[in-house]
């Protein structure tokens, strides 16, 4: 079996830094793989990259073994891969209804999207009962799961979480948890970045450890989860 | 968020003075209108007339600028080009009213979006001055450029005959015409299928999804390069709505049309707000208004100088305008 998504030797450059510099990590199709780190390690950039809002100096993405690298980023979204964005960045003005719309832009057969949308409100039941509401005047919590939403509404193949429990009270960081292993179990692969990472090994199938652009420790979550180094520098215990 | 009463009562007791100057000019214009209603109404009707036309212009403004940040100094020349569309249309080929408001959007949103391609797209990720600086070296080039003998020449031309026979009643003593009634009733139409397009179809969602937030648009597959160009494209096609209405209004045309109606519905969307459609329409009637009763009432070179002094003073005391927005919110 091929990889879903195979991340080879990616180097990417901020002006003169050198942000990532040779990343190499793989994906299957149905798996949660988290990359941990510390701030500054190279997560977002990471994701940013394979959604095509960054270009990589050196190295492919191959996304069912089309390399994403030439690929426009509102391309990448109609291939099946939607990155959902740190600090959820919601269009505040726009209803949630019409953020959830934007999430499908790239779809057109307009029944398969409200199929979409009710899957969203199977989801998320919070979201439908403030359909009309700008998008800013949700909390914070909300807003998490707008974005999620609105990601799915794409029908992606792949998401790209990039820290859903950022600021979110620790209730909350399980329920979103709890709703992305099971948009998991729907069949839509999920690769998480975060900095909780205690939270995203538990839930993850496999993690990749970065540090400083560079992929520093990889394996199965629950042996990470064991492993002395990871538990010293990113779980705290 | 207050609502807007409170808002203007608190903004008054800040800036008392200015309540001071505004009750002083209520004052006079009261005192206007006593000597003699029928002159009041009618510079108030003439006003509305020439605001219903800057609305056209002012939207263009505004839009783009929601979408780009950017203050497109060449709208106005655009207007001036959709003058001359309709002119020749009319004139010379004998076109009937409405294919030639239909070629002047046409003309008017290909040039807006050739110049949104060639002059401000290279620049979409340069500082803003730079961008502001090339609109404004564009509006001179199509100046400059339309004055040329091969193009539409520096001479005047008078738009005669209209397209369109003028006839004028009087109501009361006020004297409207049908070119009036024209402008304000096509100006509401585009409003509101304005309206309908920004809230109701898929791009004007997209547009108002871009003028937020760029990066997250181009995240949820959105064309982000189509969306400006189609807000380029139907800006300057009101725009060339409004070139067409205004020498129906004012039947004198040269390259130069454009500059005073372009900075005065600028001021106008400033006044409303930037980025506000609403408040583009709105500050356009009453910008509208105030050159008139200050042509009427002072002389017609003051009217341009009290204009102005409202843009000053919007920018000195309230920079965003009746409904612009305050400054937003990032989470």
């Amino acid at each position: 079996m091929t990889a879903l998504l195979e991340v080879n030797d990616l180097h990417v450059f901020y002006g003169a830094i050198h942000a990532l510099q040779g990343i190499s990590f793989h994906m299957d199709e149905g798996e949660i793989v988290t990359l941990i780190g510390a701030n500054g390690a190279g997560k977002s950039t990471t994701l940013k990259t394979i959604s095509g809002l960054l270009r990589p100096r050196q190295g492919n993405i191959l996304f069912q073994d089309r390399d994403l690298t030439k690929v426009s980023a509102p391309k990448i979204v109609s291939l099946g891969i939607v990155h959902v964005p740190e600090g959820r960045k919601i269009f505040a003005p726009l209803t949630v209804r019409e953020n959830l719309e934007m999430g499908a832009y790239s779809r057109s057969d307009a029944k398969e999207i409200r199929a979409s949308m009710q899957q969203v409100f199977a989801s998320f039941p919070r979201l439908q009962e403030r359909l009309s509401q700008p998008g800013g005047t949700l909390s914070g919590g909300e807003q998490q799961m707008l974005a999620m939403g609105r990601g799915l509404m794409a029908n992606p193949k792949l998401l790209l979480l990039d820290e859903p429990s950022m600021g979110l009270a620790p209730l909350l960081v399980e329920e979103i948890f709890r709703i992305i292993v099971e948009i998991n179990a729907q069949g839509t692969s999920i690769l998480l970045v975060e900095q909780n990472a205690a939270m995203a090994l538990s839930i993850a199938d496999r993690a990749y450890v970065l540090e400083t652009g560079t992929v520093a420790l990889e394996g199965p979550a629950a042996e990470l989860l064991e492993n002395p180094q990871v538990k010293a520098a990113y779980l705290g215990r | 968020m207050r609502d807007l009463p409170s808002r203007i009562i608190v903004f008054f007791r800040r800036n008392w003075y200015l309540a001071i100057i505004g009750l002083l000019i209520l004052l006079w214009l009261a005192g206007r209108y006593r000597e003699s209603p029928l002159l009041f109404w009618q510079f108030i009707v003439d006003g509305l007339r020439l605001g219903f036309v800057y609305a056209l212009i002012a939207l263009g403004y505004t839009m783009v600028y929601g979408i780009v940040r950017l203050i497109n100094f060449a709208h106005g020349d655009v207007f001036m080009v959709g003058s001359y569309t309709a002119y020749f249309a009319t004139t010379r080929y004998q076109w009937g009213f409405l294919p030639a408001m239909a070629l002047a959007v046409g003309v008017c949103a290909f040039l807006g979006v050739v110049i949104e391609r060639v002059a401000y797209k290279p620049l979409r990720d340069a500082p803003r001055i730079a961008a502001l600086i090339t609109a404004i070296g564009v509006s001179f080039f199509l100046e400059y450029f339309t004055a040329l003998d091969f193009v539409f020449t520096p001479n005047f031309i008078n738009y005669t005959p209209l397209p369109l026979k003028i006839t004028t009643w009087e109501v009361r003593g006020i004297t409207f015409s049908n070119i009036m009634l024209l402008i304000i009733a096509v100006t509401t139409a585009c409003l509101v299928l304005l309206w309908y397009i920004v809230y109701r179809t898929k791009l004007g969602k997209a547009m108002r999804a871009v003028a937020w937030d760029k990066e997250t648009a181009l995240l949820m597959g959105i064309n982000v390069d189509l969306v400006i160009t189609s807000t380029f494209a139907i800006g300057s096609g009101l725009a060339g709505i409004g070139g067409m209405l205004y020498v129906l209004a004012y039947p004198q045309i040269r390259t130069f049309l454009g500059v005073m109606p372009g900075l005065k519905a600028f001021i106008a969307a400033v006044f409303g707000g930037i980025g506000s459609i609403p408040g583009a329409l709105i500050g356009s009637l009453v910008i509208g208004m105030v050159e008139m009763l200050a042509q009427g009432y002072l002389s017609s070179p003051m009217r341009d100088a009290i204009v102005f002094s409202v843009l000053i003073i919007v920018l000195l005391y309230r920079p965003t305008g009746l409904f612009g927005e305050a400054a937003r919110e990032k989470a």
